[in-house]
């Protein structure tokens, strides 16, 4: 199952659960939880953090942490 | 709760997530102006005010609190305003009623700290903000019907504008009641746990009411930091958590995320029922088509550094006319009170220490008005945030994170915000780092000597015709400070601060419109803050070096008085010479003699009572108690190539750097004959040794400018680092450091020119 590391600038997918058993506290409370549906937005300049599209707020992660969020690719419609 | 349901509020609180409007609406409640700016974290300690117009809570205390994203703190802000929602803030009792300032466009989210805040409950009056941008991206929010769900009293407002605030205030008028649980529920299998654990807290710490112990259990639970405090205050509940933790991860229960599933799985339907969409919204926004340009790969990072260029630039030479004007009303008000007051010690004190000193740095209030404009702006667009986003991998490498880097911008107005700043920071080594590399960021008050050096010695012409050498200079130091502060980060992070690596989660919001009002507010705080600055400290310092440099009184110099007396014995020989040549007496020789010759007579007299009066001058103030102390520390500085009253600067400067311009000016305007109020650039450009070698070379000003990139001669900034560590030990570290750097940088400057023959 791919990470939402993984995911391309443009594709989304639906949160599937977490890489280990205790997913950092934050991430959950902004909303990033089973069933939500993500859009990697764009990767900032250097590579590092992402940009994500979540609940209609922009939220801004690293890589690191993104690697830690399984997800579930949505086919674009 | 013991809250009867009519009493009048007397302490109103607002809380809600970063950046949603509380202290907008604070101002409006209050008719304060705290800051107020377009990214998460402006506000980062408690703020408060009275509630202003008439009505029956008027005057009740309303405070403003950092805003959080759950009652779960993981930052310093965030923990100021759980401090105050819980009760644990020293001194403060709970607040009466708490205004949950959420954002109309971001329900779910923004509930979700609501649901916490009512668990504890505490009475709450929902403030629905931004409804004219919900209403913009389509959005349409049935208030009443989330008032129903919630349960609490629920108010459309647009705090931006006004909107609302009559029924907001309404609202406010009486207490109202403490509201029912909210509905949501954990997984069956926490839940249990939940209660048991709440249970046995409530036996160890009776006086907590049941429902605030199912909160503090919860929150134990499933937070080390939250745990903590209970090993002394109540041991059985904390031992009792570990253990239920051990067994629930023995079960695999995911007893961490229940808390966030129950809250999101019972506002999702919730937010559904309330809110109708009239747009597509996988719909790409206005804002989001901005972001594609200002953080696209290539585009971004140039025109981020286009951006810090075109401001320094425009600092530079956009205030040019204004500060001229400034400084001719300065050297005419001296000339005015020269006129008008009898000569004496007391017209040399107004206008060589008061005027000089003052007017000297008033000067550059119109550069650092420019600033704050210009930072203002980056500010409440939205651009600040996305300046973290871009730099955060740069700012990673060394040793910082992205969220340093709107401490550090902020720095470049002022070292004091920009640590207080550092506060949303959730990690502790980078927040420690960014308070100690944040002094290295150019502030205004460095601008004055910045520019005072650069006018006066670095050469007008343009690059191209385009980029001024002056301003170029300018660049270069502002850069010079800030590269600096990236390796003393990477140093810092490398030797001193180990750690675990940080987490960067930061809100990227929605571009706005700047409210030029709200920029134009923050310059006139701004300027009176400086002009205050400058009218107490300065006018004070001014004054006593002003004594410091008139006393005591040198004797007078054998040797000058006999030179005196011999230019006017020379005259009147002169004088007699002529009558015998043209056959006059004495007296008559100034009125019937030839013009020419007498006239020639005087201006040699005259040029040497002048050249002797510049020379007692001198001496007065080399005598001076000023002149001894600097000349006592001009050896440790001649290395650098500073002279005396440079190195008396510099010492007047530790307290704030902008002193050392009226210090110099001071110094100048009793060391002049005629005690003129000086332009301070000339009179530095004039200025020699005894042997007639000038005492600023380019070399000595590019030198005294590194000192002055580096040095911390801030005693505000070192107050502020105690506060915000709690030690002495990095406010100490840091000026010893920054002091190092200052001296070994301007002396490899000064040692490596000369030794290349620049000077
Ligand atoms: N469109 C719109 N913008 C608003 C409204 N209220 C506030 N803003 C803007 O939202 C941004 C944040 O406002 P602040 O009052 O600083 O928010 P805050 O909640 O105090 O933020 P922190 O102190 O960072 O927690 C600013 O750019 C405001 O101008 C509103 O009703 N409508
Ligand atoms: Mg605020």
């Amino acid at each position: 199952m791919p990470t939402l590391r993984d995911l391309d600038p443009g594709d989304r997918g639906t949160v599937t659960g977490y890489v280990a058993d205790d997913p950092p506290g934050r991430l959950l409370e902004m909303g990033l939880l089973p069933g939500t549906l993500v859009e990697v937005v764009r990767r900032a300049p250097l590579g590092d953090p992402i940009d994500l599209k979540i609940r209609g707020f922009h939220l801004s992660i690293r890589k690191h942490e993104a690697a830690a969020i399984l997800v579930e690719r949505v086919p674009a419609s | 709760m013991p809250v009867s349901v009519t009493t009048v509020p007397q302490r109103i609180a607002l809380a809600g997530n970063p950046n949603v409007g509380k202290t907008t609406l604070f101002n409006l409640l209050t008719g304060l102006r705290q800051k107020v700016a377009n990214y998460p974290g402006v506000t980062v300690e408690r703020k408060s005010g009275r509630l202003a117009g008439d009505g029956p809570a008027t005057g009740a205390e309303v405070v403003d609190l950092p805003g959080t994203y759950s009652l779960n703190p993981k930052s310093l802000d965030e923990r100021v305003a759980y401090d105050v929602l819980v009760g644990r803030m020293p001194g403060e009792p709970v607040p009466d009623v708490v205004v949950c300032v959420v954002d109309a466009t971001n329900l779910e989210r923004n509930l979700y700290l609501v649901t916490q805040i009512l668990d504890l409950g505490l009475p709450v009056v929902v403030a629905l903000n931004m409804m004219d941008a919900a209403e913009a991206a389509g959005l349409e929010v049935d208030a009443d019907g989330l008032a129903d769900r919630l349960g609490v009293p629920v108010v459309p407002i647009v705090a931006r504008d006004g909107r609302g605030l009559e029924a907001l205030r309404q609202a406010l008028a009486e207490v109202p009641a403490p509201p029912d649980r909210p509905g949501w529920t954990l997984m069956p299998a926490v839940a249990e746990v939940v209660d048991r654990l709440a249970a046995q807290l409530t036996d160890e710490v009776p006086d907590l009411p049941p429902r605030r112990a199912r909160f503090e259990a919860l929150g134990a639970l499933t937070s080390d930091p939250l745990l903590a405090p209970w090993k002394e205050r109540a041991p059985g509940f904390h031992a009792a958590v570990l253990q239920a933790r051990a067994a629930l991860e023995e079960r695999k229960v995911p007893y961490r995320q229940a808390e966030m599933m129950g809250r999101y799985g019972w506002l999702g339907p919730l937010v559904q029922s309330v809110v109708t969409r009239h747009k597509d919204p996988s719909e790409a926004t206005l804002s989001d088509r901005i972001d594609a340009v200002l953080t696209h790969k290539v585009a971004g990072p140039i025109l981020f550094g286009g951006v810090l260029l075109l401001i320094f630039q425009a600092v530079f030479s956009w205030a040019t006319p204004a500060m001229d004007a400034i400084e001719a009303g300065v050297v005419l008000l001296g000339q005015g009170v020269r006129a008008v007051m009898p000569d004496g010690w007391l017209e040399d004190l107004l206008v060589e220490g008061a005027i000089t000193g003052v007017g000297n740095v008033l000067v550059f209030l119109p550069q650092i008005l420019l600033l704050f404009f210009f930072l203002g702006l980056m500010e409440d667009t939205g651009y600040m945030a996305r300046t973290a986003f871009i730099m955060d991998r740069l700012m990673r490498r060394m040793g910082l994170s992205g969220a340093s880097v709107v401490p550090l911008l902020s720095s470049y107005a002022c070292a004091i915000p920009g640590i207080m700043a550092a506060r949303t920071l959730a990690n502790e080594r980078d927040r420690l780092i960014t308070i100690m590399v944040a002094p290295l960021m150019s502030c205004s008050a460095r601008l004055p000597v910045y520019t005072l050096f650069i006018a006066a010695f670095i050469p007008s012409g343009a690059l191209f015709g385009v980029l001024g050498y002056q301003g170029l200079a300018m660049v270069a130091l502002y850069v010079l400070g800030t590269v600096m502060a990236f390796v003393a980060a990477w140093v810092l992070k490398t030797f001193v601060f180990k750690g675990d690596a940080s987490m960067f989660v930061m809100e990227l919001p929605p571009y706005r419109l700047p409210r030029l009002r709200q920029v134009f507010w923050r310059m006139i705080d701004r300027a009176k803050a400086f002009v205050v600055r400058a009218g107490k400290i300065i006018f004070g310092l001014s004054i006593v070096l002003w004594f410091m440099a008139s006393f005591p009184q040198a004797d007078p110099d054998p040797l000058l008085e006999a030179r005196r007396e011999q230019a006017e014995a020379t005259f009147t020989a002169r004088l007699d010479s002529i009558a015998a040549a043209e056959g006059l007496s004495a007296a008559e020789v100034i009125t019937r003699g030839p013009m020419e010759a007498v006239q020639a007579a005087d201006a040699e007299r005259q040029a040497v009572l002048d050249a002797v009066a510049a020379e007692e001058a001198g001496r007065q103030i080399r005598q001076s108690l000023i002149g001894r102390i600097g000349r006592a520390i001009e050896p440790v500085m001649r290395p650098l190539g500073f002279d005396w009253k440079i190195s008396a600067g510099i010492l007047s400067a530790f307290a704030a750097r902008e002193v050392i311009v009226s210090t110099l000016a001071t110094l100048y305007s009793v060391g002049e004959d005629d005690g003129e109020p000086v332009m301070l650039r000339e009179a530095l450009k004039a200025d020699r040794y005894p042997d007639g070698r000038p005492v600023y070379t380019p070399l000595v000003a590019v030198s005294l400018l590194v000192f002055f990139v580096f040095a911390l001669q801030c005693m505000s900034t070192l107050a502020i680092a105690r506060r915000e560590t709690n030690t002495w030990k990095w406010p100490a570290v840091m000026w010893l450091y920054m002091f190092a750097l200052a001296y070994g940088f301007s002396l490899l400057v000064y040692q490596g020119g000369q030794a290349l023959g620049w000077g």
